[in-house]
């Protein structure tokens, strides 16, 4: 790609040198423990599901996870116990989990076998779901060469019903109408749920709980319309929260296409503990990596927060920090959807322009990845006809600067969750912007010294900085003092500090051994 | 008709002809039939003359129709009174003052977004330090105390929290909402206050994109700022309040 605009490399090398230093400075919690979730994920990809009603419906992983968790034995992996209990009671891993939540069995009290033996005895279930894994990667692949996506940047958009069946309807909607790919919005609060949800759901609030049953659905509605308008259609969901592992798992099995998954947005926007999100993102983006599933990052979200003129930088210095932690759990700069946004006041002269540097900017430091663009939320009002054209000026700035995954903005984004209608507005708003300056790209190049060398120049020149002194604190104590997005979290507070496990020296997760050797960590 | 009487309906170019826009959704195929369907219901909506002006297939069986018509109705604006809050706003340091002069302490408040509601955007742009469209929010305020609670907060946890550092007003914001789950959870802290007898302890405010000073009054809370909002206009009605009810 030609440079247009021409930034200082030297600058920009040392800004991925710093973030390795900062990944560096936490890489050594993540690699001594293990969390709650990161076990529940290895049980659910041992194949074990399913609920038992305890007044509330809870999972089986959590219940087989909390058994050895509460005898303070979850150190050793709960890949070890499960295996240990095959060999000793030589039941399948259904029933075993099913005797544990009836109370007929506690999986520390029984006799411990070597773990040389416990690994055998788990080798052909750990092939089979690698191999299910692999075989969904495949059918991606297959189905993309079938039905060629459509151009980049893709129309993505979100549907939030909170019922599974009428997202369902409303994603086949807005799939034949050009949408490239379909969010389903989660239920707030979900992020929140130390567990995941079982079986196809109806309600929820702002959105649709995330359960491996409405994945399903929604995939198998999705493939149908596929099929017949000859364009895959990517599917997202979140992987965030309390349970960030487990989710991407599910998605991993589901053939979900991308998923949200943040290293840093659980610790600032939902108060989660920041060693749990570290430690859960890393084995997260690690089974992304392996399904092929792209992730998005949630930079766009420091700009609801704080100013996105004053704080640009802010958002540059993340992406760097988030690119050197996905790469060490193996995504490929071709899955780093990084993420930002049109977040500028647009009352500002030459706001426009800014939001053109920075997107600019965004794209020629990460020429392979696929950026995904957050459209304007922050200044949107009941004006819905300024908010279509505040959308129009969003997807300018993208086709003009090659951006990737494109999130549609709603002209009713203040008001309430989209109507279908909305959807359809949007999308017909993207296309034709995106369709009428298609190789706008490739006519322009940005005065030497102008203000939009100048403006990126200076968010550059402020990242670096910003970096500089991140890694000379460390991250954790960066995101105590507040400097991202203004909210200041602390080291040990925040929800979820109680999962997180110190590892034993016989610590045994197979899943975590071969995707690092498949991946080539 | 009395005296004082005025009448008015929507104007498009010419006084009284009542020309409305309109759009909305058919669960239909595009037709003919669809496109008569649409037109019959702004019938019914009191339109006359309507031109359905644009049809568009949806796909799954909707379709989307712009419209206008000419309304039939007209309502008497003499007859309207609609509550608001009458408390002149003031300035940054005209409030300081105010606390100073008239209250003798600081001004404590405690704001939360209540329930799944996880959007801070409107609580930030009232109570963050940094403010809102070049108003510093309550945080910078010297002569108030403002604990931000933050996203997702249970009603029991807001009123525990403005107990325990001895409140004067709380904030409520409410900003995304579906089916209508924002007025469950303001009508809840209202009963919870009640039951515990301590509304009348703190001045209830709540704000957001969808509340208005009368909805507010009618869910038993002292006052509701729509959109548009800056942190003096509740800065204001805050301390102008406490000392028009003596709760100082």
């Amino acid at each position: 790609m030609e440079e247009k605009l021409k930034l200082d490399r030297k600058l920009v090398d040392h800004c991925r040198n710093l973030a390795k230093e900062i990944a560096d400075g936490i890489q050594g919690y993540i690699d001594e423990n293990t969390t709650t979730t990161v076990e529940r994920t290895v049980v659910r990809l041992m194949g074990i599901d399913g609920v038992e009603e305890r007044g509330i419906e809870v999972p089986l992983p959590n219940i087989v996870v909390d058994d050895v968790h509460e005898h303070g034995q979850l150190g050793k992996g709960i890949a070890y116990w499960l295996g240990n209990a095959m060999l000793e009671t030589g039941k399948s891993l259904q029933e075993i989990a099913e005797a544990v939540a009836v109370g007929r069995l506690s999986l520390v009290e029984l006799p411990r076998h070597n773990l040389a033996e416990v690994r055998k005895v788990l080798e052909g279930v750990v092939v089979e779901m690698v191999n299910r894994i692999k075989k969904r990667r495949e059918e991606r692949e297959e189905l993309m060469n079938k039905y060629p996506p459509g151009p980049q940047p893709w129309l993505y958009v979100i549907v939030a019903t909170g019922n599974i069946y009428e997202d369902v309807v409303q994603a086949r909607a807005a799939a034949r109408q050009g949408a490239d790919v379909i969010a389903v919005i989660r239920s707030t609060a979900q992020s929140l749920l130390d567990y995941v949800p079982y079986g196809p759901t109806t309600e929820g609030f702002g959105g649709t709980y995330a359960t491996q049953a409405n994945f399903r659905i929604m995939r198998e509605g999705l493939d149908e319309v596929i099929r017949e308008i000859g364009r895959y259609v990517q599917l997202v969901n979140y992987a965030s929260g309390l349970a960030m592992p487990e989710i991407t798992a599910m998605g991993a099995m589901e053939r979900l296409d991308m998923m949200l998954n943040d290293a840093m947005y659980g610790i600032l926007f939902r108060d989660i503990n920041m060693k749990r999100t570290f430690i859960d993102q890393y084995f997260s983006r690690m089974i992304n990596a392996f399904a092929g599933i792209i992730i998005n990052t949630g930079e766009d979200n420091y700009l609801t927060t704080a100013d996105a003129v004053e704080e640009a930088h802010t958002v540059l210095a993340s992406q760097f920090i988030n690119e050197e932690l996905a790469r060490r759990s193996g995504l490929k700069p071709d899955q780093m959807g990084l993420g930002h946004a049109f977040e500028i006041n647009p009352d500002i002269e030459d706001g426009f322009l800014m939001e053109v540097a920075q997107a600019q900017l965004i794209r020629q430091i990460f020429p392979e990845a696929p950026l995904k663009y957050m459209p304007p939320t922050k200044y949107m009002s009941g004006d819905i006809f300024k908010g279509h054209l505040m959308d129009g000026m969003f997807n300018l700035v993208s086709i003009m600067t090659g951006q990737s995954i494109q999130l549609l903005g709603m002209l009713t984004e203040a008001i309430h969750t989209p109507f279908l209608s909305d959807r359809a507005l949007s999308i017909e708003n993207a296309k034709y912007i995106f369709n009428n300056a298609r190789h706008l790209q490739e006519e322009i190049y940005f005065k030497n010294d102008g203000r939009i060398q100048k403006r990126a120049d200076r968010v550059l020149n402020e990242t670096c900085q910003m970096l500089e002194e991140i890694a000379d604190k460390g991250l954790m104590k960066a995101i105590e003092e507040g400097m991202f997005a203004d909210i200041c979290r602390s080291i040990d507070g925040g929800k979820g500090a109680d999962g997180v496990v110190k590892k034993g020296n016989d610590y045994f997760n197979p899943f975590m051994e071969i995707f690092r050797e498949e991946l080539g960590i | 008709m009395g005296e004082n009487t005025m009448l008015v309906k929507p104007y498009g170019d010419t006084l009284n002809d009542g020309k409305v826009q309109l759009s909305f959704t058919l669960p239909l195929d595009a037709s003919p039939e669809a496109r008569e369907a649409a037109r019959r219901l702004a019938n019914k909506m009191g339109l006359e003359e309507v031109d359905v002006v644009e049809m568009k297939e949806l796909g799954e069986g909707f379709s989307f129709f712009i419209l206008y018509g000419k309304l039939r109705h007209s309502v008497d604006v003499s007859k309207i009174k609609v509550a608001r809050v009458e408390t002149r706003t003031m300035s940054y340091y005209e409030i300081n003052e105010y606390i100073r002069e008239k209250i003798g302490r600081k001004v404590t408040v405690v704001g939360a977004c209540t329930g799944s509601d996880a959007h801070t955007v409107g609580l930030d742009a009232i109570m963050n330090m940094k403010g809102y469209a070049g108003e510093y929010g309550l945080e910078r305020y010297p002569e108030i105390n403002a604990y931000n609670l933050g996203s997702q907060v249970p009603n029991e946890e807001l009123i525990k929290k403005a107990v325990e550092v001895n409140a004067d007003a709380i904030l409520v914001s409410q900003v995304v909402t579906q089916k209508e789950i924002h007025i469950k959870n303001l009508t809840e802290l209202v009963e919870l206050l009640e039951a515990e007898g301590l509304r009348e302890r703190f001045l209830l405010i709540v704000g957001g994109p969808r509340i208005t000073h009368e909805l507010a009054l009618e869910l038993g809370f002292d006052a509701g700022f729509g959109p548009g909002t800056i942190p003096p206009d509740v800065a204001s009605y805050i301390v102008q309040t406490l000392v028009k009810r003596k709760m100082i």
